[in-house]
């Protein structure tokens, strides 16, 4: 147990990332190595969505549309910057998604601010319609490439340092994983103060929590936002990754992803969302197979049924708002 | 100004379609406060089931007046039929669960129809049936109306004279008047609560099922995704006019078959659809409880 607990130190969680990342560099195929990218990418998304959706007891169906924000922000900017030289360049992806964060931010602020004052289902249909809004705005925007898509987004490159690789995978790696563990870090710390105690008593009662002194649509405001930018994040690292965008990658499909992730892990449960993320990216290389001998896209019809039997037989999710550590010391306390 | 009055009544006929399905997402939200996301995928079905019923009974080519009737049956069958399954199956065990809950629960279902709807179905588009010839009946100062444009206002009348009788003139529209009032009291009054929720849904989707087949015979191509962004469309007309407010939905639906039309005939046609969500977040800024809707305080 003192091992797990010295993770809850970031810097030490890191130097563990960076050693599963050299590992990941020599014992994995490409394909294993892209799919452990967008595996960080959908776990960022899940918990930022966790964190509206989950803590703050909201309903955005538009995720991807701020993904898209981020993601477009982010390459746009990186074709006018210039590179700073050789392995320096993380710096280069590090400015990019902050500042596609902070663009989707301010979309996310530009968006919450009305809605958020209305009850819950009102804010999923804004932000469903936000998403649309964006996906048709960026079809029409040649700079961006339109419906063509965005070509040629620099990412980070293999790098020769004097006879050690310094691969695509271990930068790309790095920065995913440096990013999920910024995101993982500021919420997890930000629950545990008294802003995130606003949150979650939203979630709970919010004429309650307005009783006690909470500024209810401040706190939706605030969650939405410091979500919108780690959304921003998510889309900016699979823009630098993936080297190229379209609008249809971020349709309402992604959004749909993302809740799913969300209410599948428990709504309002980290690991819960991280165990999510991991399970819905994996599983639709795990069903191609099958998908190859019926033809049709199963996965989303096992999903819809996962949705509604998932909400009549265990609302709260799968870990409701337990983490895997509550469990771990319930399996402990049952064997004692 | 001869094309503006074309583009006039194209609106008024696209907007009492849109006005149909609108119906039925806020009779639902009136009674239960609920975003019915699938009913745009119960829309999609009903189309599907005039085109196949077409297809058994050999009308595909043959169109007329018994032909409208016959697919305008089946369509509406078939989407109260799927409409009671739901509710059966997927809302009515959360009756009691946060709404949060519901509204996932529907997303679920509206995901699951559209995609059960590509096995089935098959994911390309699909000629729907010839339901009525599209003549020139008259020509008033230049503008042309069409055989489609008077049947669509003609339905779509008589479906609300329908609708307004049931719900004002008799008993179950008086208890379901009563439900949506307030559904604890109703119920202590020997009201039925679940049937009376069961025939809102119904009601609600045989409308739905009437929109599927005016727009099969509109724009006859039909493919298991076409509810999606038109249910979402209806929506936004249903909040513009006021969610939970009958006359509302018609008034919001008439505005937003005009706008659209308007958009696309003197802007451009690419921001069509981005229109209905920019009226929405509009309307939700300005007057959130819409145009004909009350606003509520909520009571401890």
């Amino acid at each position: 147990m003192t091992a797990l607990r010295a993770l809850k130190i970031p810097f030490l969680s890191f130097l563990v990332l960076i050693v599963i990342a050299f590992i990941g560099n020599f014992a994995l195929d490409g394909f294993v190595q892209l799919l452990s990218i967008y595996v960080l990418i959908n776990m960022i998304l899940a918990m930022s969505l966790n964190l509206v959706n989950g803590y703050t007891g909201q309903f955005s169906l538009g995720h991807a549309g701020f993904m898209a924000v981020g993601a477009y922000s982010s390459a746009w900017l990186s074709t006018q910057v210039p590179f700073l030289p050789g392995p320096l360049q993380i710096f280069n992806f590090l400015l990019y998604a902050v500042v596609g964060g902070i663009m989707a931010a301010g979309a996310g602020y530009l968006v919450g601010l009305p809605s958020l004052r209305l009850k819950g289902d009102y804010l999923a249909i804004v932000t469903l319609g936000f998403g649309e809004i964006i996906r048709v705005v960026l079809l029409n925007t040649p700079a961006v490439g339109g419906a063509r898509g965005f070509y040629g987004i620099p990412g980070p490159t293999d790098h020769d340092l004097g006879g050690f690789v310094l691969s695509k995978f271990l930068m790309g790696f790095t920065h995913a994983g440096f990013w999920c563990l910024v995101t993982f870090f500021v919420i997890w710390r930000l629950m545990e103060s008294s802003h995130g105690r606003g949150f979650l008593s939203v979630r709970e009662d919010e004429i309650a929590a307005e009783a006690m002194g909470v500024d209810t649509t401040q706190a939706k405001v605030r969650a939405f936002v410091l979500s919108s930018f780690f959304a921003g994040v998510a889309g900016s690292i699979f823009a630098h990754y993936a080297n190229y965008l379209s609008p249809a990658s971020f349709n309402f499909q992604r959004s749909v992803d993302a809740v799913i992730m969300v209410v599948l892990g428990g709504m309002g449960s980290m690991s819960g969302a991280l165990l999510a993320a991991v399970f819905i990216t994996v599983m639709p290389e795990l069903l191609r197979p099958l998908q190859q001998v019926i033809g049709v896209d199963i996965r989303m019809i096992i999903y819809s049924l996962f949705l509604i039997l998932l909400m009549i037989m265990r609302p709260k999710g799968l870990f409701g708002k337990l983490e895997l550590t509550d469990l771990y010391k319930r399996w402990k306390a049952r064997k004692s | 100004m001869q094309d503006f009055l074309q583009h006039l009544l194209n609106g008024i006929s696209l907007g009492s379609i849109y006005a149909l399905i609108a119906l039925g997402y806020t009779m639902v939200y009136g009674i239960l406060q609920l975003i019915n996301f699938a009913h745009s995928d119960v829309y999609m079905v009903g189309a599907f089931a005039a085109y196949y019923v077409a297809s058994l009974v050999g009308l595909q080519d043959s169109p007329g007046f018994s032909t409208l009737l016959v697919l305008l049956a089946a369509s509406m069958v078939a989407c109260s039929l799927l409409a009671l399954a739901i509710e059966r199956l997927a809302y009515r065990p959360l009756r009691k669960a946060p709404k949060l809950n519901i509204l996932i629960t529907a997303i679920g279902v509206s995901l699951f129809l559209q995609y059960f709807g590509q096995a089935v179905f098959g994911a390309e588009p699909k000629k729907f049936p010839a339901v009525l010839e599209n003549k020139v009946l008259v020509s008033v100062a230049g503008v042309d109306v069409k055989t489609f444009d008077i049947a669509v206002l003609f339905i779509t009348v008589v479906m609300m004279l329908v609708l307004n009788f049931i719900i004002f003139k008799t008993k179950l529209g008086k208890a379901m008047r009563a439900v949506s009032t307030n559904m604890k009291v109703a119920s202590m009054m020997g009201v039925n609560t679940d049937r009376i929720i069961a025939f809102t849904f119904i009601v609600g989707s045989s409308l739905a099922g009437v929109g599927s087949v005016l727009v099969g015979m509109k724009y006859p191509s039909i493919d298991p995704l076409m509810g999606t962004l038109f249910g979402l469309k209806a929506f936004v007309a249903a909040v513009l006019g006021g969610i939970g407010s009958i006359p509302g939905a018609v008034l919001g639906g008439i505005i937003m078959g005009l706008s659209e039309e308007m958009v696309v005939a003197y802007l451009s046609s690419t921001y069509r659809d981005a229109l209905a969500f920019g009226i929405l977040i509009v309307i939700l800024v300005f007057k959130p409880s819409g145009l004909l809707g009350k606003s509520q305080i909520e009571k401890v």
